[in-house]
């Protein structure tokens, strides 16, 4: 019997796709009048929506919903409620950045709910269609977003790039897809897994070389991340922060549901295909980050790094793989909410921190952001006993585990490089003086104190990393 | 309290260090004085750790377990033997003095100085007394933090050289022992210590791990050719990071080849145990030369501590050539014995040496040796102290530092006559550099005017050389009681060591 109950499981998309009328609708009438307030209503509606998701989205069983194109489960779950967390966090870290740059608008916060809703279109989909929906819901809403002040030349030139890579992409997708699809006869996910079985047939090996070159640059692995420095700096910080931490859970769901569900019969080829593309991935982001004098290229060259880890979990092509992969994304993602928010708080009007240099000294000027960012980067370097370190053991114990010594090596020794330009950034706000011109940074209590938990998180879940290492390898099993 | 003794002494120092931080600079007087207090009651934790630790058994004391992460069946695992109680101590009583040492001399940020202290210490108890392998490593990488604060804010002029250099060395080392680890526990389904020595493992297998386990404690050791970041980090240190880096931090490295390679990997050890000798020996010859020829003090006493290391993992390896050449185990604990005390002893006294130099830069604000000259005439306490550890550093008899070398010098001799005549140089080489030293800045004419404006030590800095004195002295003495402490776990790791791994 189809009933409401039975949608109860698609509550977070359906809430989300009325939340995202609401806030239009009141930016309309109430909005304008008073700035600022849609962002509050934003951020209110996400919170409820976290609520409502744990009251009535919280299945024990895989529920498969409308004639099989959306699924949820557990996994679902807690990646929608991620998803709701991230971007209420990274909207309140922008606020007062926004308002700095006479960009806080409705429609700011309109596009950030259709681009989680793409996200959620993405973590729930079942079949090619709905896949394919949920990426370019999720594309076109942060396109929007990274040219969103309009002032801004480079922001332009950034969106413009992001948009026609980012097509090129999409077409790659639906052609792969459409070779899939011409060889099985089915759109969907559990039907296709079905049908291919047997690795190295020669056409599903071609679509399967489009679809992983989609999903590649969805991720920004190399050799396709040239859009992911120019649009990580290009962009306003807040979108920089939107952009370095919601989506990457949908594209680690993306990547989840097509390659490790859909293709799971062939897995060994797509395994390989990725092997090289990680290793990649790990070398240059982090020897070309070396090099980076701005601190949002730097960030977005370590997250092309970072990528090249969590694509070292799907390479393993085992369960337990996937699920070092997803505790890297969710670690990923706490801690880039952290460093795109210091990013933020250290910048003021008519002042973008986004040089390394606007970091000397930041512990005289505001010793409490210079200790969270410190927190932050030994984390990302992988440093116990912060979260970043479980989230490389996982990946490492997963190659382990399927036997490939030449990556465990690799990936331990990039990230003692990765280390280096982590640490510079601690030497610059601890060892060096600061300059005298350097405007202060943000002081609102409430975002300050936002951050301080978010960076308390990071420790917490060092010291005691047991529950969410559990949770991860659960919805995984 | 017993039952939760070593989570005290891990724990208390770290909530104390925090609690330092808290009070900030603004309140630097109480945080000072708590800082102290906190070190002496940790200081004071070691009684009951001494007093109730038997020294009849060779399993693990003082045992905690708690649940970690059942899932990949890590757990909060705590334990001390006689090898790692003796270390235990060594560093809650090293800290004492460094949080001193700091007292007056630190005006730059010093609430987080001596927090920085703290949370060491406990981290350093934490890798000591950790019965897991994946909690082991935690703090062993936790530890780097501080540390890397510490030379990086109240560091010399090249300190963010140094500083990086010690981080990046001591990092690449320990994440191949991290994959080494993951790999036994697959194997072993517990990252339990006891685990991994018990996991047979094939000569292959081993020699791999061996490979990785001597990548990371070869650095932190270090043993020629990896040791060039100490010199720079010892040279840009602030004296307590010195004090703390060669005191405790050195052994670790040590710890780690008797905790870690010997009984884990014991074949490979034997089949590679003529490649750890020649490194030894290389750094106890080469490294004394090159501190011959040292201009600056802190150097000097860095590459000294390298050739004493040399000492340490020479001691730790002639298991296997005694084994060979006299036929049983008996006689093959003299050289561990030898490691074990060796490292205790030049806790002390590269401890003290540092200290010294640090109550002579305070004053001059130079390190370099030809800057001085003559001192005894302006400061004759302070000569005495520092002629009492330069002997202690050579080797005299009646101090420390003569029964750990001695103890080594005499097990090589069973190993074999070469060694034993190369391991000897250390005596003449130390004694060269050392009183030279000595001579150069202690004895002689007053140099300057500088040295001649010098004063003496301060009550302050009395106390704690006089401690530190006292307990080299002691030590040299009367060694008996930590020799019988470690006995039994000697004789285990011995035994663990001579056995074979390998399948069959």
């Amino acid at each position: 019997m189809m009933n409401l109950h039975t949608f109860a499981a698609a509550l977070p998309e359906m809430y989300l796709a009325a939340a995202i009328c609401v806030v239009l609708l009141f930016e309309a009438f109430v909005g304008e009048r008073r700035p600022g307030s849609t962002g509050t209503l934003t951020l209110l509606l996400l919170v409820i929506g976290a609520g409502l998701t744990v009251q009535f989205a919280d299945v024990t069983q895989r529920v498969v919903l409308f004639d099989g194109s959306y699924v949820a489960d557990p996994l679902a779950y807690v990646l929608k409620l991620a998803g709701f967390l991230t971007v209420a966090v990274g909207l309140l870290y922008s606020r007062t950045y926004l308002q700095n740059r006479d960009i806080l608008k409705g429609e700011y916060y309109a596009l950030s709910l259709s681009a989680l809703l793409g996200i959620f279109v993405l973590i729930s989909a079942n079949s090619l269609l709905t896949v394919y929906l949920g990426v370019e819901l999720l594309a076109l809403s942060v396109y929007a977003m990274v040219a969103f002040d309009r002032e801004s030349g480079v922001a332009a030139e950034a969106a413009m790039k992001y948009f026609v890579l980012g097509s090129i992409a999409s077409g790659m997708l639906l052609y792969g897809m459409s070779i899939v699809y011409g060889l099985t006869g089915t759109l969907s996910l559990d039907g296709i897994a079905v049908a291919l079985s047997a690795p190295h047939n020669l056409g599903v090996i071609l679509g399967l070389t489009f679809i992983v070159v989609a999903v590649a640059f969805k991720l920004g692995a190399v050799p396709f991340h040239m859009w992911l420095p120019d649009v990580y700096d290009g962009a306003p910080t807040s979108v920089t922060l939107f952009v370095g931490t919601a989506p990457k859970i949908g594209y680690f769901a993306l990547a989840l549901r097509l390659l490790a569900h859909g293709l799971a019969g062939v897995t060994v080829d797509w395994a390989a295909m990725l092997v090289p593309l990680a290793v990649l991935t790990l070398i240059v982001g982090n020897l070309v980050a070396i090099a980076q004098t701005n601190i949002k290229r730097m960030l977005a060259y370590s997250t092309i790094a970072h990528v090249g880890f969590i694509v070292l979990g799907f390479a393993s092509g085992t369960a337990d793989g996937y699920s070092a992969a997803l505790y890297y994304t969710l670690v990923y993602v706490l801690m880039a909410l952290g460093f795109f928010g210091v990013v933020i708080l250290a910048s003021r009007k008519g002042f973008e921190a986004d040089q390394l240099e606007h970091y000397k000294g930041l512990y005289r000027r505001d010793p409490l952001l210079a200790l969270a960012m410190a927190m932050l980067m030994f984390s990302t370097a992988g440093v116990p006993p912060f979260v970043g370190f479980w989230a490389k053991l996982r990946i490492i114990q997963a190659l382990w585990e399927t036997q490939h010594l030449w990556l465990v090596v690799i990936a331990v020794l990039m990230s003692v490089v990765g280390a280096f330009y982590y640490l510079r950034v601690v030497k610059l706000m601890y060892f060096d003086e600061a300059p005298e011109s350097l405007p202060d940074t943000v002081r609102s209590f409430g975002v300050r104190l936002a951050l301080g938990i978010n960076a308390a998180a990071v420790l917490v879940l060092g010291i005691l990393p047991a529950p969410l290492l559990d949770l991860c390898a659960r919805v995984l099993h | 309290m017993h039952d939760h003794l070593l989570s005290l002494l891990i724990w208390l120092p770290i909530a104390a260090g925090i609690v330092v931080l808290l009070l900030g600079d603004r309140n630097i007087v109480a945080g000072r004085w708590f800082a102290l207090a906190a070190s002496l009651v940790t200081l004071a934790l070691c009684v009951p750790l001494v007093h109730g630790f038997s020294s009849h058994t060779a399993a693990m004391q003082f045992v905690e377990k708690a649940a970690w992460i059942p899932r990949f069946h890590a757990e909060y695992g705590l334990g001390v033997d006689g090898i790692s109680m003796p270390l235990v101590v060594l560093t809650a009583f090293m800290t004492v003095p460094v949080i001193i040492a700091g007292w007056q001399v630190i005006t730059q940020r010093p609430a987080q100085y001596f927090a920085a202290f703290l949370i060491m210490e406990g981290l350093m108890n934490g890798v000591f007394s950790a019965t897991d392998a994946l909690l082991f490593y935690f703090f062993w990488e936790a530890m780097l933090i501080p540390m890397f604060l510490i030379i990086g804010i109240w560091g010399g002029p090249r300190r963010v050289y140094a500083t990086i250099k010690f981080f990046l060395y001591t990092f690449l080392g320990s994440v191949f022992m991290l994959a080494a680890l993951i790999y036994m526990y697959l194997k072993a389904g517990s990252y339990s210590i006891a685990a991994f020595q018990a996991l047979p493992l094939t000569l292959i297998e081993q020699r791999w791990i061996f490979a990785a386990f001597l990548l990371a404690f070869a650095v932190k050791v270090p043993m020629w050719p990896v040791h060039t970041w100490l010199p720079d980090a010892h040279v840009e240190a602030p004296t307590g990071g010195s004090v703390i880096l060669a005191a405790i931090m050195l052994k670790m490295g040590g710890y780690g080849f008797l905790r870690f390679s010997l009984p884990i990997v014991p074949d490979a050890c034997r089949e590679l145990d003529g490649l750890m000798i020649t490194l030894s020996l290389i750094a106890i010859v080469y490294i004394g030369f090159v501190a011959l020829v040292q201009q600056d003090m802190k150097k000097l006493i860095a590459y000294s501590s390298i050739a004493h290391m040399g000492i340490v993992t020479l001691g730790a390896f002639l298991v296997y050539a005694i084994v060979a050449s006299s036929g049983t185990t008996l006689d093959a604990g003299m050289g561990l014995d030898g490691a074990m005390v060796q490292m205790v002893s030049h806790g002390l006294i590269s401890g003290a040496l540092f200290l010294c130099v640090g109550v002579l830069y305070d004053r001059m604000h130079s390190r370099q040796i030809a800057d001085y000259g003559g001192v005894v005439n302006t400061m004759p306490i302070f000569a005495g102290f520092m002629v009492l550890f330069a002997l202690a550093n050579t080797g005299l008899p009646g101090t420390s530092g003569f029964v750990g070398e001695f103890l080594v010098i005499l097990a090589s001799f069973k190993a074999s006559f070469w060694y034993s005549a190369l391991a000897a140089l250390t005596l003449i080489l130390a004694a060269g550099y050392t009183l030279w030293l000595v001579k150069r800045v202690v004895f002689g004419p007053v140099a300057n005017d500088h040295v001649a404006k010098l004063t003496d030590l301060n009550g302050r800095e009395f106390l704690i050389l006089g401690v530190l004195a006292v307990a080299v002295l002691l030590l040299g003495v009367w060694p008996e009681p930590l020799l019988k402490v470690m006995e039994p776990s000697i004789q285990h790791l011995v035994a663990q060591a001579a056995a074979t791994k390998i399948p069959v």
